[in-house]
């Protein structure tokens, strides 16, 4: 194990970060705080409350899911996309470092940095709304999933895309949308019949699901099925990037 | 002359592009160590690819390489450890600083910080102050020094350069050179590409000749030389003439200086180079000869014989 590289690749994906702090911290915190104050107060304020609990409160599992989704899919990608774009990567191409820990470098970098996103989140959320957290270890453990998954599919991304449109194709043409219509702003429950079956076929549903249902134990699908969900698409993120790797896809003529 | 176990040996090595371009057409090469290899060929010869392919960039269609006795795809740990690459392209991250990045290769490398070595390795390559600018200030020139940087931080055994010299000043050459000259004497295996004929023949000690994706030739520079140079004969004359005279027309004179210069080119490969026979005939013609003198082609021209040959 090459622990010194993987130590090289995370320090310089972290100092990319810290060089970038407005675009990769600031914004997102900034636009999180706004959504609690369109939603949250000017909204949530004639909503009462959503399976007993204050609208306000409510969406904060949402939010930082739509955070953490997006922030996780755009620094993966770009992570690997600009190297790649600049040419840079012949290095860690050439080195003597396997798929697995360029993988933990750049994945590990982004994660730790959705992660980070996602506790200012929820810290601005503490400003806004009163927040409890029933299930804190379950809560994490969705919290951390969702990091380290979803930049493994920003990986994913990062490495298919060979041009600026498609890197932001997915984020914005799909995720976006499954996670506004995935219940982050509203129970499934509040949809009519036909609309609530549709969005079983979300699977970020089941993610803000069993998300939500650590902090207030309310859920629109079991948390079980909501840890499988996302074990699930783990796994699926990992086999694409092996399979990628293996082949030398679009890296190693 | 008994030979060492080469350093790197390639073995029938093909590559065939996705798009069907065949880049090597099974190219085997031994390559010594210490020695200074200077691969020379036209664009598109094949050389990036080779290079790629030794340092993991390219995967091989078939053959074999192996570093230090150990297989390039099986064993890729070792054998890149041991190698830096000194990319043609100027491919640097536009936003860091230029010790970040030199102490990230070193990292990547697998190779534990060492600032003081680094340090020492950036003043010789006169960056020490330049440590903390940013990558896209700077000049091309000093850029190419960083990427020299890069591939050295690790302190590998062998040092690709690939077009080392492509729009490089006079001054970073001469720089360029006096680091190759240190590293070979601390026993670093140095493979170059170049179409600057005159780099190779200044500082390799063999010469790989490559076209279209085949090794053509493989000497000692010296050697090279020797064999497939050609050698010209001028003979000043005492008296001008007007014309070759009719009885010399086999040789395939050239007259010049106001006919008080003949020049003789022959081929230094054939046993007979005809130069006694044209001295008696010269004589018997009834010219007389002032002084001689002979001059041996440059690997350039060689280089141009042997690809003009092969196409």
């Amino acid at each position: 194990m090459n622990i010194e590289a993987v130590k090289a690749i995370y320090r310089a994906e972290m100092r990319r970060t810290r060089n970038t702090l407005l675009q990769s911290v600031a914004a997102p915190v900034i636009s999180t705080a706004l959504y609690f104050v369109v939603f949250g107060s000017a909204i949530g304020s004639r909503i009462e409350s959503v399976d007993n609990v204050a609208y306000g409160a409510f969406i904060v599992p949402g939010l930082m899911m739509l955070s953490l989704l997006t922030q996780s899919i755009s620094n993966a990608s770009f992570g690997i996309f600009f190297p790649k774009f600049t040419g840079t990567i012949y290095e860690v191409m050439s080195a003597p470092i396997s798929f697995f820990e360029i993988l933990i470098g750049y994945v590990g970098a982004a994660a730790t940095k959705s992660f980070i996103l996602g506790v200012l989140i929820l810290i601005t959320a503490t400003f806004f709304v009163d927040l409890r957290i029933a299930h804190p270890f379950w809560m994490i453990g969705f919290f951390l999933l969702t990091c380290v998954s979803f930049s493994l599919f920003g990986f994913i991304i990062g490495l298919w895309a060979d041009n600026f449109e498609k890197l932001q194709l997915i984020p914005s043409l799909i995720i976006t949308p499954l996670v506004f219509l995935g219940g982050s702003f509203y129970s499934v429950d509040m949809l009519p019949e036909f609309w609530q079956k549709i969005s079983l076929l979300n699977p970020v549903l089941y993610l803000i699901s069993g998300f939500r249902w650590s902090f207030f134990e309310v859920s629109d699908v079991s948390v079980g099925v909501s840890l499988s969900m996302i074990l699930l698409f783990l796994f699926a993120c990992m086999v694409i990037v092996w399979a990628m790797f293996k082949t030398g896809y679009k890296l190693k003529p | 002359m008994t030979e060492s176990t080469p350093i790197i040996s390639i073995k029938g090595l093909t590559k065939t592009y996705d798009n069907g371009h065949q880049a090597l057409k099974g190219v085997d090469l031994d390559i010594r160590e210490g020695e200074i290899l200077a691969l020379l060929g036209p664009n598109g010869a094949g050389k990036t690819t080779l290079i790629s392919t030794i340092c993991g960039l390219v995967s091989p269609s078939s053959g074999s390489v192996t570093v230090a006795g150990y297989d390039i795809i099986k064993d890729f740990r070792k054998t890149r450890e041991l190698i830096g690459l000194v990319p043609q392209e100027l491919t640097l991250g536009a936003f860091e600083k230029v010790g970040n990045t030199v102490a990230f290769s070193r990292g990547l490398f697998g190779k534990s910080p060492n600032n003081k070595f680094l340090e020492e390795l950036l003043n010789e390559l006169t960056l020490g102050d330049k440590k903390d600018s940013m990558v896209q200030q700077l000049s091309g020139g000093m850029k190419r020094r960083v990427l020299i940087a890069k591939a050295l931080s690790h302190e590998p055994r062998i040092l690709f350069l690939d077009e080392p010299t492509a729009g490089v000043d006079v001054e970073l050459r001469k720089d360029m050179w006096n680091i190759v000259e240190r590293l070979r004497q601390s026993g670093v295996t140095i493979i170059l590409t170049t179409h600057y004929i005159e780099e190779a023949e200044e500082i390799a000690d063999r010469v790989g000749v490559i076209s279209g994706g085949e090794l053509l030739e493989l000497e000692e520079k010296t050697a090279l030389m020797e064999k497939l140079g050609k050698k010209q004969l001028v003979v000043e004359l005492k008296n001008s003439i007007d014309a070759i005279p009719a009885q010399l027309s086999d040789y395939g004179l050239e007259l010049s200086a106001n006919g008080t210069k003949v020049t003789y080119t022959f081929d230094a490969r054939k046993e007979r180079t005809g130069m006694t026979a044209l001295l008696s005939d010269l004589s018997q013609a009834g010219l007389s000869i002032k002084d001689l003198n002979t001059a041996q082609s440059s690997l350039e021209d060689i280089f141009v014989d042997i690809v003009k040959a092969d196409a």
